[in-house]
């Protein structure tokens, strides 16, 4: 069993270690520090902060044998309706850069119906392989499926590194597929390196709503997984002149394909202003609206500017707008280039949801709104006199 | 029917926080709260238990104080509630806690519904529902906005995707996780805040559990946390004051000359 303890010879009673814990597990004694167990989740975050190395936790870890056999690394290549996902391009710009420290291979794994024609795609985008796993019956994303033929692939072929986008779809396929291989994973990853020293892989992720960044490693189990945020690693280039490489066809049997649920209906809403997590500008409202058919104003900026529409936790509660646009701790994090927070105050709730946004614009009559604290454009005055004229000038400057 | 939800006692986000200065962890207050997504969990279990009677169980793994949660959900209208706690279990990742959690669920025996909320705001993995299912041999239905229709058999679901939503059937027993989208949780009632206050909550340990010890806590962890550290820290920039004219129109002017939009 892995210990945690206090080294009173060395313990300096500083008390930095009980402001780092976010349990509020350690607490002051006679100038030294004294870990409450039964609050402790041995998370290490006081050890890292010691100035003298008084905090001692104790881990027996073991590496699974044959590690050394799980080579290259491989991205989950997500389709649509016979469409590659946009991530995926992301996906391949990291392994490309995973791979080439490793000296190893870039691999794709395709999976739907009709998909081998996309594999050309991948090969433009850098993919060295593409697995290929066709069946109609796999048409739409089903669980099982999808995660058993996955597992049998990588206990199989032994990647070193899976990569998939955080998506709905990455965010169900991958936990079953790394919980049935026994391995980490670790979720919505922000940043990916290779340790240059031990060759593992560095996956960082915020946590705690965005409010710290967290590096995560998994050295003594294979594959090291991660699912990866979207719009954030840069993709990879497109190379024309290289459009094809190898194929591997995966075979797959009746048993493979059993499955306890199934997808009865695919329902499509209008695309545009409600994928938020996908859109380039984001035009958002809150509380501040004050009435539906004022949120309604937001459409014709967002119209001019061809950006979707998001809203504060208080506009989705009083029904104005549909959950689905809900930025922040219970609704979705997003990452525009673009992000335009009408009559939003900024609350903390909100802001861990959009403040990793390029370019933060907001507009609200508070001059002391919190919002104008990450905003780089801060529009102090009245939204419902503002938000017409700055619709005009956009449709002006853009031509519309 | 018997319905498991799975709730979490995470610290109120807002408080955690990195000292931009130290590069340390500062919490600022020492509030811990249910998990927010769990909420919609509970609500979703006790509402089909309202439908097609039966029992709604609620558990955590946690350190002994998250027995406040249990409490809480027990007010909620949940039938009882376990608590999972030992220091085996300490440390635990998604992969350990999954495992550990499902133990406890299959101990209680003949689950038809396990609910979990979509995600932790601690974490914010979404990733031990998942890995129930798996240690159980469940399927699962993930990101649910809707329960369509629900019978002792089969569910059908509405699961939330980024360009819409799906509609899924699934056979029982299945795990299913929630969006916030679902449904709008109850207030405790008086009758449930007195079945709270006198709730006998067991805590079961390891040796109460058929587990393998080496999967358990941080050594059954694949991953670990090798440091943190701030996000990069943004402040306020350009502010415009005045007329509502001036107020665009600079706005317009500093928004060309970077090429904001184009």
């Amino acid at each position: 069993m892995s210990v945690i303890k206090v080294v009173k010879d060395k313990c300096i009673g500083c008390t930095v270690c009980v402001k780092s814990c976010p349990y509020g597990a350690i607490t002051m004694d006679d100038k030294l520090a004294v870990i409450e167990l039964s609050q402790c989740t041995l998370c290490g975050a006081c050890v890292k902060v010691c100035p003298v190395e008084a905090i001692e936790l104790k881990v027996e870890r073991k590496a699974i044998p044959g590690m050394e056999d799980y080579q290259g690394v491989w991205v989950y290549a997500e389709q649509k309706d016979g469409k590659i996902q946009s991530v995926v391009y992301e996906l391949l710009g990291a392994g490309q850069r995973l791979a080439k420290a490793r000296e190893a291979e870039l691999s794709a794994v395709l999976m739907g119906k009709d998909v081998e024609k996309l594999a050309s795609e991948l090969f433009m985008r850098g993919a060295d392989k593409v697995y290929i796993v066709e069946d109609d019956t796999l048409e739409h994303y089903v669980d099982e499926p999808y995660a058993r033929i996955l597992t049998r692939m990588v206990l199989e072929y032994k990647p070193e590194i899976v990569l998939t986008g955080a998506t709905s779809l990455g965010r169900a396929l991958i936990p079953r597929t790394a919980t049935e291989l026994g391995t980490g994973l670790t979720a919505d990853c922000t940043g990916l390196e290779i340790d240059s020293e031990s060759g593992h892989l560095l996956q960082t992720r915020p946590a705690f709503g965005g409010n710290i960044m967290a590096t995560i490693r998994c050295e003594n189990y294979r594959p090291q997984m991660a699912t990866v945020r979207h719009k954030v690693m840069t993709e990879a280039e497109v190379d024309e002149s290289c459009t094809t490489g190898e194929i591997v066809k995966v075979a797959i049997t009746a048993d493979d394909l059993a499955s306890r649920t199934k997808v009865l209906e695919v329902i499509q809403e209008a695309t545009q202003a409600v994928n938020i997590v996908e859109a380039d500008i984001i035009v958002a409202g809150g509380r501040g609206l004050k009435t539906p058919e004022n949120f309604n104003m937001l459409h014709e900026l967002a119209d001019v500017l061809g950006a979707a529409i998001g809203a504060s936790r208080a506009a989705v509660d009083a029904g104005w707008v549909d959950y689905a646009h809900q930025v922040g701790q219970t609704g979705k994090t997003i990452k525009p280039k673009v992000y335009f927070a009408v009559g939003i105050s900024g609350a903390i709730q909100h802001l861990v949801g959009m403040s990793s946004a390029d370019v933060i614009i907001a507009i609200n009559k508070d001059a002391s709104a919190p919002i104008f604290n990450v905003a780089n454009y801060g529009l102090v005055g009245d939204l419902f006199e503002i938000l017409p004229l700055l619709t005009k000038q956009f449709r002006k400057m853009l031509n519309k | 029917m018997n319905i498991v939800v799975c709730i979490k006692q995470v610290p109120d986000t807002t408080d955690v926080k990195i000292d931009p200065r130290t590069n340390t962890l500062i919490r600022q207050g020492v509030d811990s709260i249910l998990n927010p997504f769990d909420s919609y969990a509970l609500e979703e279990g006790v509402a089909i238990k309202e439908k097609l009677g039966g029992t709604v169980t609620a558990i955590t793994m946690g350190p002994p104080q998250a027995e406040a949660i249990l409490r809480e959900a027990i007010s909620m209208g949940c039938d009882e509630g376990i608590l999972v706690s030992d220091r085996a279990f300490a440390g635990a990742d998604t992969l350990a806690t999954s495992y550990t959690l499902a133990k406890a669920i299959e101990k209680i025996g003949n689950v038809d519904l396990i609910i979990c909320g979509k995600q932790a705001i601690d974490g914010d993995t979404a990733q031990v529902g998942p890995g129930i299912a798996v240690h159980m041999d469940l399927p699962q239905i993930i990101f649910i906005q809707k329960v369509r229709e629900v019978t002792e058999e089969k569910i059908v679901c509405e699961r939330m995707t980024e360009y819409g939503y799906d509609v899924v059937e699934g056979q029982l027993p299945i795990m299913l996780t929630v969006v916030k989208d679902i449904n709008q949780p109850r207030l405790p009632s008086l009758r449930g805040k007195m079945a709270a206050k006198k709730a006998e909550i067991p805590t079961w340990t390891v040796d109460d559990l058929d587990v393998e010890v080496p999967r358990l806590g941080l050594e059954g962890s694949p991953t670990w946390v090798d440091k943190v550290f701030s996000p990069p820290a943004r402040s306020g920039g350009a502010k415009f004051e005045g007329e509502p004219e001036e107020v665009v129109e600079a706005f317009m002017k500093a928004a060309q000359e970077n090429q904001l939009i184009q």
